[in-house]
C-alpha cells in the first residue's frame, strides 16, 4: 500500500528534478548552484554507501578532497583537459576507495564509523605533507579548460550545464545501483547477512564494490568543485567535510533518493545565508542537527514521504 | 642524535599517550554502558581546558582548586546532556548516538568560537610546577612529571573504583546486563547519567591537564578525539586497562616515531590500526559486540 505513493513521489521527483535543473540558473546565481549539485552529488554517493549496505561512513571526505586535488593537480601541473582531468580524479579517488573499503569492511555500525573517520585523518595528513598539495596554501587557480575542447567553462552557463549533466549522470547511476539486482543483493547483505552469506553470496566482494563505486562518485563530485572553483584545499580532506555531508543527507533524508540533494541545497543555502549574519554556521548546524534526530529523525524527504504514504491510508480507508 | 632528544620525544609521548587514556577510558566506560561513540568527548575535553582558563581569569581560581571543579563542571554539563538530549535515542540504532553527539560536538566547538573566535590563549604553568628535575642524563620538565602521574592517577582510580567497588560492580553489571541489573533494583537510568558524567569529566580532566602544554582553544579536541577514535578501534572497547596500556603505548611509538621520522609521526597510529584491522579486526583486548 505505501508503495504506490512512493513510487508516485519518486516519478514526480525525477520530472521536477529535471525541470528545475534546466530552469535554475535563470533564477538563481549559477556558480551557488554548482556549488548545491557538487555537494548534492557528494551526498548521493555517500546515501548509496548508507542505503544498499547500512554502511554509515565518516570518512567520505577523503574521496571527495583527493579527487579534488588529483583533478586540481591534472589540470594545473600536467595541463590535462577537462575530461582526463577528471577522470584521472575519480580513478583516483576509486583506488584509494577500495583500499580504504578492503579495511574498513571487517567491521560494521559504528566501528566502521570511527575506522572510515581514522582513514581519511591519514588522508589529511598527507595532504599536509606531500608536497603537490602545497600544504596549507592549496592548490590554487585551477584552469577550468573547455567541455569537448570547445565550449570554454569560464562561462558560468556553460559551468553550470556541464556540472548539471555530471550531476544527473551520477545521481541516475546511484538511483541504477539502488534498483538493481546488485542493490537487492547489497540489501539483502544489510538486512541479513548470515542469510545471504548461506545463499552462497560473497558478501564482502559486494560490499567491496558499493564502498568502491561509492568513492568514485564521492571523487567525481570533488574533482567537479575543484575545477568549477578553481580550488582544492585542506578543507576539502578534512573531517568537518566528511560530518558535513552525513548531515546534509540526515537533514535531507537518510537512506532516501532525493533526501541527499534536499539536504545539500538546504546546507549549501543555510551556509550562504549565515556567512552575512555573523552567527557561526557551525552553531546552527549543530543546533538544527540535535534537533533533527530527536524531532524528525527521518529528515527532510523522509518526512514528506510519511506524511503522503499516511493520507494516501486516510484516504483509501474513507 | 643525542639520547637527550629520544628521550624528550619519548616524555612528549608519554604525555600524549596519557591524555589518549584518559580520553579512550571515558569513552569505554560510556560505550559500554551507553552504547554511544561520544565524538563529542573531544568538545568536552576542549571545555574542560577553556573552564581552568575562566576559573583562572575571570575568578581568579587557580590550578589545584580546578583540579576538582574542572571534572565536576564538565560531568555536570555532560549529566545535563545525557538527560536532556541522549536518553531519548537509547531505543535507536546506535548510529543514532554518533551522529546526535557528532552534533553537540558541532554545536559546543560553534559556541566557542563563536565567544572566543579560534586564537590559542595561553594557561600559565602553576608556579608549583616550575622548573624541573636534571637526572643527569636528561632534563625533566616538574609539569610534564606531573601531567604523566597525575593522568595515571585519573585512570588508576577509575579502574580501581570500577573493579573493586560496590559502585563499579553495579556498573559492570548494568553494562553487561542492563534490564537483569534492573530486575535486581538497581536504578539503571540514573546509573547511565552517572557513568557518562564520569566518561566526559575524564575527558574534562584531560583538558585542563593539557591547558598549560597545549594553548586553550575552541577546536583544540576535535582533531584529538580522532587520534583517540584510533586508538580505541585498536586497543577494542572491551577492557578498560587494555585502552590505558595500549593508549601509552600509542603515545610512546608516536613520540618515536617523531625521532625517527617526524614527517609522518601524527600518521603512525593510524598506519598502526590499518595492521591491528589486517590481523584482529576485533581489536588487540576487543570481543565482537
Amino acid at each position: 500500500m505505501s508503495a504506490l505513493p512512493q513510487a508516485m513521489v519518486a516519478r514526480a521527483g525525477w520530472a521536477v528534478l529535471v525541470a528545475a535543473l534546466l530552469v535554475a540558473p535563470w533564477l538563481f546565481y549559477p556558480l551557488f548552484l554548482v556549488k548545491v549539485l557538487c555537494y548534492a552529488l557528494f551526498a548521493c554517493a555517500f546515501n548509496l554507501l548508507l542505503g544498499t549496505c547500512g554502511l554509515m561512513s565518516f570518512g567520505h571526505a577523503a574521496f571527495f578532497g583527493s579527487a579534488a586535488y588529483i583533478a586540481g593537480h591534472a589540470a594545473k601541473e600536467w595541463g590535462l583537459p577537462f575530461e582526463a582531468a577528471m577522470l584521472c580524479a575519480v580513478g583516483g579517488a576509486s583506488a584509494i576507495g577500495a583500499v580504504f573499503g578492503y579495511i574498513s569492511i571487517r567491521r560494521q555500525g559504528i566501528y566502521f564509523a570511527m575506522i572510515t573517520l581514522a582513514l581519511a585523518q591519514l588522508i589529511y595528513f598527507l595532504a599536509l605533507q606531500l608536497p603537490f598539495t602545497h600544504a596549507e596554501d592549496g592548490l590554487t587557480a585551477i584552469p577550468r579548460g573547455k567541455v569537448l575542447g570547445l565550449f570554454p567553462l569560464d562561462d558560468n552557463m556553460v559551468l553550470y550545464y556541464t556540472t548539471a549533466v555530471i550531476f544527473l549522470g551520477g545521481f541516475s547511476l546511484v538511483h541504477l545501483v539502488l534498483n538493481s539486482t546488485f542493490g537487492q543483493v547489497v540489501r539483502a547483505v544489510r538486512d541479513n547477512e548470515m542469510r545471504a552469506v548461506s545463499l552462497g553470496f560473497e558478501v564482502n566482494r559486494f560490499k567491496l564494490l558499493a564502498f568502491t563505486l561509492s568513492a568514485a562518485i564521492a571523487g567525481l563530485a570533488g574533482a567537479n568543485k575543484a575545477i568549477a572553483f578553481k580550488l582544492a584545499t585542506l578543507v576539502d580532506v578534512h573531517w568537518s567535510t566528511s560530518g558535513n555531508v552525513v548531515l546534509m543527507t540526515l537533514l535531507g533524508g537518510l537512506g532516501t533518493l532525493f533526501g541527499p540533494v534536499a539536504g545539500a541545497i538546504f546546507f549549501v543555502a543555510l551556509e550562504n545565508y549565515l556567512a552575512d549574519s555573523g552567527l557561526p554556521v557551525q552553531l546552527v548546524i549543530g543546533a538544527i542537527v540535535i534537533g533533527c534526530i530527536l524531532l524528525f529523525r527521518r529528515g527532510l524527504v523522509g518526512e514528506i514521504e510519511n506524511l503522503l504514504g499516511m493520507l494516501a491510508r486516510r484516504s483509501k480507508k474513507s | 642524535m643525542s639520547t637527550q632528544v629520544i628521550l624528550g620525544q619519548l616524555l612528549v609521548g608519554l604525555i600524549n599517550g596519557s591524555f589518549y587514556a584518559m580520553m579512550s577510558l571515558g569513552l569505554a566506560i560510556i560505550f559500554g554502558l551507553l552504547g554511544i561513540a561520544n565524538i563529542a568527548q573531544g568538545a568536552f575535553y576542549m571545555m574542560g581546558a577553556f573552564f581552568s582558563w575562566m576559573l583562572l581569569r575571570w575568578a581568579g581560581i587557580g590550578y589545584f582548586p580546578a583540579l576538582i571543579l574542572v571534572p565536576l563542571a564538565v560531568g555536570l554539563i555532560g549529566m545535563a546532556i545525557e538527560r536532556l538530549l541522549l536518553r531519548r535515542i537509547y531505543r535507536l540504532d546506535h548510529m543514532y548516538g554518533l551522529l546526535l553527539t557528532f552534533g553537540i560536538l558541532t554545536f559546543i566547538q560553534g559556541l566557542f568560537v563563536w565567544l572566543f573566535a579560534t586564537a590559542g590563549r595561553p594557561y600559565p604553568v602553576p608556579a608549583e610546577l616550575r622548573g624541573g628535575f636534571d637526572l643527569g642524563f636528561m632534563f625533566l620538565p616538574a609539569y610534564r612529571a606531573w601531567v604523566v602521574a597525575a593522568s595515571l592517577t585519573f585512570c588508576l582510580a577509575t579502574w580501581l573504583i570500577i573493579e573493586k567497588t560496590p559502585l563499579g560492580r553495579t556498573l559492570r553489571a548494568a553494562t553487561e546486563n542492563p534490564n537483569l541489573t534492573r530486575a535486581f533494583g538497581v536504578n539503571v537510568p540514573a546509573l547511565m547519567t552517572f557513568g557518562f558524567g564520569v566518561g566526559v569529566a575524564l575527558a574534562g580532566a584531560a583538558g585542563l591537564l593539557a591547558a598549560p602544554i597545549y594553548s586553550v582553544s575552541p577546536l583544540m579536541g576535535g582533531d584529538l578525539v580522532i587520534v583517540v577514535f584510533a586508538v580505541v578501534v585498536i586497543g577494542g572497547l572491551g577492557s578498560i586497562l587494555g585502552s590505558i596500556v595500549t593508549s601509552l603505548a600509542l603515545g610512546l611509538l608516536e613520540g618515536l616515531a617523531r625521532v625517527v621520522y617526524p614527517q609522518g609521526a601524527n600518521m603512525v597510529i593510524f598506519v598502526i590500526m590499518i595492521a591491528v584491522l589486517l590481523v584482529r579486526p576485533a581489536g588487540l583486548f576487543g570481543r565482537e559486540r
